[in-house]
């Protein structure tokens, strides 16, 4: 049972970070139907730049709490002006050009910020700084940390946040028109551009938030750990119903709670004829046998119109 | 709409006319250097291939140093052969680690006609490579890739300079089995390195009485293995065994810490790094490691090229970098004894190679393997590797005392002879001179064995 409780306690805390990092898939894709493959590397950009920045401020005698702070705020500042750029540069030119080419430019970015990253950061793994004082709780036999505890605290909260943008101010009502229908926004008086540069900028800033999650739990970074992330975080959305804000978290964390139940539970259950390595095939399959009977997802909103 | 056309007509043109261009100009460069050709300079061009993009970017670049101090080091020292000057040239090429990638660049060398080729870094990369080159004739000679299958093909092309796995795979089994450990559990990241590895050392753990209890699976891109590390500590391990590379490995160590499994990590060749105790922090320390060869401060040379390296790339050495760099000086030695550096007519001497390298004294058996490869392991221990013991190999102080004895015998059995000589004449002398030969050529096969 401990070990039970222990694999729902891994699931979760992995399903939390795909929750927020899919967040920002989701949130432009129900704002303007683009799938932003380049969102994974925002997330990267953001843990690398809160490692240099607290390692810098570290050196100049800054107490660590307070670093950590600077670090976070640089990240996301610097993370929402990557958001705003990369849709200045790569997706608002093409606008109205078929579907498939903003889904390109998506992949050129997210190479391009790749690149970028390795020619900054260099090829080599860097540590994480320890932000947070090591905490470990015991709790019927399952071991977990504080950290693991902010983090889903931290996606939970950002969630509700963000629910309550969208469906409480302004902003967000501007939002929701603009994702019904872009040329009817526009002629209503919603100015369009400022509406989804604004996506972009609180999903960066969401993706920086991630990146420092992701830094804080695993301690470690690298310029390429953004796909990976990236690839499982957009399967997390679609699970869960693309465009859909509670769908991602939803979806988040089914697919985290999927990958740890199957690679814990897979090989005892087939008497070890599939191990852990069917992990991956185990959550895609779920994603499979999920889009066959709903196909926009759990909570997808039916998007006949749209593709 | 029309204009749109001509936009694209007119860069289509365009294409065509840079394109003519290029045709145009390429002669001319073939043609400049025909005209000062006042020193004839054979160019000897080596191929290297490592992953220097993607998540073992960090071992990629470390032995395209050593590769790159190689080659500087011999063009520096100059190098006659078949009475003309040659100058090495290092070909650099990116695999990703990727084997698909690995034989597209492969090819790519074979097209550009490379004298040799260095590399790969993966086993995963080396092994698809092999017949690229091999079926072209082109001597690779191998830093890293410890996989047995990369020999075993019979290729004749193929070589490498470490030991490999199923000597690794035992060592460590063994050793396992000398911690007092009872039960094992084995992870490996489904490379042909790791898997490769993982298999060995079950092998030979369970041939030394261990019992597996778990086997899991990660991938080489992965950084979340508490769902496989949970399952182990549910099966009570007292040793996590891990093939694969330091990336996995430092994060692996520290979610096992932070789990609470008490048991030991071990690991080989591709954890035992700089990198695997910076990602792995304090929970690195305390557990094992092995690397195929002596430790660099053991040998002879060791010291000091540590010193030539850092002081060229100012850079640590991360893992390899010292294998590539004697890859390529034995190339270069083959090329040099067989006094062509046509593919053809160097090959077969590098199987006869006999050169006194950084790591080891290079000899190769008829599959191109190490002779005698050692096997050390290492324990990390304040933020550093420390020596524990070396298994197998020339150097071990198992084969000393074998050698001991046998000489031993020798020294008695010449006493004989002597005692003999003087009491019984001629016949005596015989029998005393063959019990030599034989107590000699024991001290031969003992050598010889390990």
């Amino acid at each position: 049972m401990d070990i039970f409780l222990q694999q729902i306690i891994n699931g979760l805390v992995q399903g939390s970070i795909y929750a927020l990092v899919a967040l920002g898939y989701t949130m432009v894709y129900g704002i303007m139907g683009l799938i932003n493959f380049a969102h994974g590397e925002v997330v990267m950009i953001g843990t690398l730049v809160t490692i240099s920045v607290v390692g810098l401020l570290v050196k100049l005698g800054v107490p660590l709490a307070l670093a950590g702070v600077a670090g976070l705020l640089a990240a996301v500042a610097v993370c929402m002006a990557l958001g705003w750029s990369l849709e200045r540069i790569a997706y608002r030119p093409l606008r109205n050009a078929p579907r498939l080419t903003p889904l390109i430019t998506a992949i050129g970015m997210s190479i391009i910020l790749q690149n970028l990253a390795m020619m900054i950061w260099g090829r080599n793994y860097l540590t994480f700084p320890k932000l947070l004082p090591q905490v470990d709780f015991e709790f019927a036999g399952a071991n977990f940390t504080a950290v693991q505890v902010i983090i889903v605290l931290v996606s939970a909260l950002t969630m509700g946040g963000l629910l309550l943008l969208v469906y409480r101010t302004k902003l967000g009502m501007a939002m929701r028109a603009t994702s019904q229908n872009l040329q009817v926004a526009s002629l209503m008086g919603v100015n369009i551009n400022r509406v989804i540069a604004a996506a972009f900028v609180i999903g960066s800033a969401l993706g920086a938030l991630a990146g420092v999650m992701v830094g804080t739990y695993y301690e470690i970074a690298h310029y390429q750990m953004g796909f990976m992330l990236g690839l499982k975080a957009f399967t997390a959305a679609v699970l869960g119903g693309i465009g859909n804000l509670a769908g991602a978290m939803l979806g988040g964390i089914l697919l985290g709670l999927i990958e740890a139940l199957g690679a814990g539970y897979i090989g005892d259950l087939t008497g070890g004829f599939l191990g852990s390595h069917y992990q991956d095939i185990f959550a895609f399959v779920v994603l499979i046998v999920v889009l066959m009977f709903k196909p926009s997802g759990l909570f997808g909103e039916k998007t006949g119109d749209r593709a | 709409m029309q204009a749109r056309l001509s936009v694209v007509a007119l860069s289509v043109a365009a294409v065509f006319a840079l394109g003519a261009c290029g045709q145009k100009e390429e002669p001319k460069p073939v043609a400049a250097p025909a005209a000062p050709i006042a020193k004839p300079e054979v160019l000897v061009k080596i191929g290297h291939v490592s992953p220097t993009t993607g998540p073992q970017a960090h071992l990629g670049k470390d032995n395209e140093y050593g590769a790159q101090l190689a080659i500087e080091e011999l063009n520096a020292k100059g190098m006659e052969i078949g009475g003309t000057k040659v100058k090495f040239e290092l070909l650099n090429e990116d695999d990703a680690a990727d084997p698909k990638q690995g034989a597209i660049v492969a090819q790519k060398l074979v097209d550009a006609k490379v004298n040799g080729v260095i590399g790969h870094l993966n086993s995963g990369t080396t092994i698809p490579a092999s017949k690229l080159y091999f079926d072209a004739g082109i001597p690779q000679i191998s830093g890293s890739a410890t996989n047995p299958k990369y020999t075993q093909q019979g290729f004749n092309t193929a070589f490498r300079v470490m030991a490999n796995d199923v000597q690794q795979g035992k060592a460590l089994g063994e050793f396992a089995a000398k911690q007092g450990v009872k039960n094992v559990a084995i992870v490996d990241d489904r490379t042909a390195y790791g898997q490769g590895l993982a298999d060995e050392f079950k092998k030979a753990a369970e041939a030394s009485g261990l019992k597996v209890v778990a086997t899991e699976y990660t991938n080489d891109k992965a950084t979340d293995f508490k769902a496989i590390l949970t399952k182990i500590k549910s099966k009570k391990a007292d040793l996590v065994f891990y093939g694969g590379m330091d990336a996995q490995g430092g994060p692996m160590a520290k979610q096992m810490k932070e789990l609470g499994i008490k048991a030991k990590f071990l690991g080989g060749d591709g954890v035992c790094t700089p990198e695997f105790m910076k990602l792995g922090g304090e929970a690195a320390e305390g557990h094992f490691c092995s690397l195929p060869g002596m430790p660099l401060e053991k040998l002879a040379k060791g010291p000091e090229f540590r010193d030539r390296f850092s002081k060229k790339f100012g850079a640590e050495i991360q893992l390899y970098a010292p294998y590539v760099y004697d890859a390529v000086m034995v190339m270069a030695d083959s090329m040099k004894r067989a006094d062509s550096v046509e593919p053809i007519k160097y090959l077969p001497l590098i199987g006869k190679a006999k050169y006194d390298g950084v790591t080891a004294l290079i000899e190769f058996d008829e599959f191109g393997d190490l002779k005698g490869g050692a096997i050390s392991v290492y324990q990390y221990k304040g933020g550093k590797l420390e020596y524990v013991e070396t298994l197998g190999g020339a150097a071990a102080p198992t084969v000393k005392s074998d050698v001991k004895e046998a000489v031993a015998e020798v020294k008695e059995a010449a006493k004989a002879v002597a005692g003999a000589a003087t009491e019984a004449g001629k016949e005596a002398v015989k029998a005393g001179a063959e019990a030599v030969k034989n107590a000699a050529e024991a001290t031969k096969a003992a050598v010889e064995k390990k």
